[in-house]
């Protein structure tokens, strides 16, 4: 091997992978992307979240009204409690300020997507960077790494002992009423799950065998964790990132419940809409029922094909 | 097992010290203060200083954090800057509603999601099976407050069959003990109280239950499909053993495991259940109150009952590990 130039190496190295992707053994995530193709969960899940972000994507493009115009103010009278349902020209009615539902409900998928997706990030990168730190220290840090490791799992378990709601509804007090400020707080709620799910797989992973080979052949421990356990421990929190995208939305909206919501009209999210439309909930049920259904099976597409990536990474149920 | 107890009562202490410096540094964080919320927009900048002064808010945060250590070492919260009542007090008066609350959500999950869960993983692909996982699936994706709305609007306001607001009508004069509302009726004999209070507590259980009935559908479903299939379930069945034997014995309780650790789990997520649907149906419990408190930058409040909330959330999942311990002996730690 000390006589090997670097292009030797190079070559050694090219030809590894090769017969890797060539081989007959298909990797994890090949062969759970054939599961996915099967699996009727992940079919329906993913139609539905591909529908849902053409919507977040074109909706604002399409809608045939603007969210604030209140074209129709002069014929819904909230306090009699008239209100004016789905008819030729408003395909879903109109809101309690004569504003055209169907326009806010396009518009607004873009909003609720984006508080999904950026609030999931936050908790994810955040969560994936204590909890690799963590898991790190714990599998190669020695003694040293383990009371790190401890340390930080403590503070983690205190962020945890904080029901979840109280921890958002505090930070959106902290940072006043915004959309910005939804996204925050919700994602921060998810840094512990996430830190201490890939902290756990991590630790899982420390054992195995293809550790201690790497670590027999003195490959470097930075090396060990990025290139070999971190890669192998990331299947459930991929898989709890796509669940989160679900929370993240029921979450949103329960903080624009609480009055903590977005309160720029001219920003409609699902979630905030809901809030307004069931204060009339006595005379105009599905000025609530659409924001809410949308809501619903927004959430239902991420975690149908969460659930359906847990079953198809599943080692248990490889065959 | 007492070990473990011990070990993990003495663990509390540091969570708990570290909570209250995060809640501390927290408050200290919040915009606006108690004197603001209580004095509203007309506060002159002299009141504001005078009432900050009485709070002991003029002192550093590291002065106030030590203030507050001597007060807990002497057993005593504070008092309320919203109410004026001790902390405790205002804790007493409402934490029984919310442990009924909360209770009452559980056990509905428990009782109907453990049975199900079973049924369903006993006839699996079966229209019992379907219904109960998309049903779970689905349950997980309305928000709890929306399903309180709904549940609110169909069942006490179109049909009338249970009352839409608070723990108990006001023309009941109900004597209090414990003040657990149903048990306090029980107790003193009043039976038309303890109903009315159960009566009241139905519908926002059921909301409630919602979330935690999915996971434990779920969740006993993978484990009893799991657990069925291995080894001592058959050499159970090959001895001879009668049905009933191995499936209560061999079966649900090797599947009750994960079950047990996600019930303590849940208790969270409950608590957080719990805010949304106290507001819903005016329920006077802790969610709500807590709510207010932080709109009203009631500082004592705030750190006692959210320092009692983790408390209650750390023992009742000890709790759930010493239930594990006893369902499984292998994972008995003395």
């Amino acid at each position: 091997m000390s006589v090997a130039t670097k292009s030797e190496k190079i070559q050694r190295l090219a030809e590894l992978t090769a017969t890797k992707e060539t081989g007959t053994g298909a990797s994890l995530w090949r062969e759970a992307f054939r599961r996915l193709k099967r699996s009727k969960m992940a079919i329906i899940g993913a139609i539905i979240i591909s529908l849902f972000v053409v919507l977040a994507i074109v909706g604002p493009y399409i809608a045939p009204h603007a969210a604030t115009a209140q074209a129709w103010r002069g014929e819904v009278f909230p306090n009699r409690g008239e209100f004016v349902g789905p008819r030729g020209e408003n395909w879903f009615g109109l809101d309690h300020l004569g504003r055209d539902m169907f326009s806010r409900m396009l518009i607004g998928a873009r909003q609720t997507l984006l508080v999904g997706i950026i609030a999931t990030m936050i908790g994810l990168v955040t969560g994936f960077l204590i909890g690799g730190i963590s898991g790190a220290a714990a599998t190669l840090g020695g003694d040293a790494g383990k009371r790190i490791d401890s340390v930080i799992m403590r503070f983690i378990d205190m962020l945890l002992a904080m029901p979840s709601l109280l921890l958002a509804v505090s930070i959106a007090a902290i940072m006043g009423q915004s959309l910005t400020t939804v996204m925050i707080a919700v994602g921060v709620v998810q840094i512990p799950v996430f830190a201490r799910l890939l902290r756990g797989s991590m630790l899982a992973q420390g054992g195995a065998d293809y550790v201690l080979a790497a670590k027999s052949l003195g490959v470097r421990k930075r090396r060990i964790v990025v290139s070999q356990i971190i890669p192998n421990s990331l299947s459930p929190v991929i898989v709890q990132a796509t669940l989160s995208l679900a929370t993240a939305i029921i979450e949103a909206a329960a903080l624009s419940y609480l009055g903590l919501g977005n309160p720029d009209p001219a920003i409609p999210e699902w979630g905030v809409m809901l809030t307004q439309a069931q204060r009339f909930f006595d005379n105009a049920p599905l000025m609530a029922l659409y924001p809410a259904v949308g809501i619903i099976i927004t959430a239902l597409g991420f975690t149908l094909f969460g659930e359906a990536m847990r079953e198809a990474l599943d080692p248990k149920l490889r065959g | 097992m007492l070990r473990l107890v011990v070990r993990r009562l003495l663990q509390l202490i540091p969570t708990l010290l570290g909570l209250s410096v995060l809640l501390f540094l927290w408050l200290d964080r919040l915009p606006g203060g108690p004197a603001s919320a209580i004095l509203g927009e007309k506060a002159t900048e002299a009141e504001v200083i005078r009432i900050n002064r009485a709070l002991g808010l003029d002192q550093p945060v590291y002065v106030q954090y030590w203030r507050f250590l001597k007060r807990i070492a002497e057993l005593d919260l504070g008092t309320s800057t919203q109410t004026g009542q001790p902390v405790w007090d205002e804790f007493v008066l409402r934490f029984p509603a919310t442990v009924e609350l909360a209770l009452l959500g559980i056990l509905i999950a428990v009782a109907v999601g453990i049975p199900l869960g079973y049924l369903a993983a006993r006839h699996r692909g079966g229209w019992l099976d379907v219904t109960a996982v998309s049903g779970s699936l689905v349950g997980i994706c309305i928000p709890v407050f929306f399903l309180a709305l709904i549940l609110k609007q169909i069942f006490a306001v179109e049909l009338g069959i249970f009352p839409s607001y608070g723990r108990q009508d006001t023309g009941i004069d109900a004597t209090s003990v414990t003040g657990f509302a149903v048990l306090d009726g029980v107790l003193t004999g009043e039976i038309d109280a303890a109903w009315d209070a159960l009566m009241h507590l139905i519908l926002p259980s059921v909301a409630l239950a919602s979330i935690p009935l999915a996971v434990i559908v779920r969740m006993t479903r993978a484990s009893v499909l799991e657990v069925q299939d291995e080894d001592y379930v058959r050499t159970a069945e090959a001895k001879g053993l009668k049905r009933s034997v191995v499936r209560g014995r061999h079966v649900l309780r090797n599947a009750m495991l994960p079950v047990v650790t996600a019930v303590g789990l849940l208790t969270g997520s409950l608590l957080s259940g719990a805010v949304l649907t106290e507001s819903v149906f005016s329920f006077g419990g802790i969610g709500s109150f807590l709510r207010t408190a932080i709109d009203g930058r009631d500082y004592p409040v705030l750190v006692g009952f959210i320092m009692f909330i983790a408390l209650v959330y750390v023992l009742i999942n000890l709790l759930v590990d010493v239930a594990y311990s006893l369902i499984d002996p292998r994972v008995r730690v003395y």
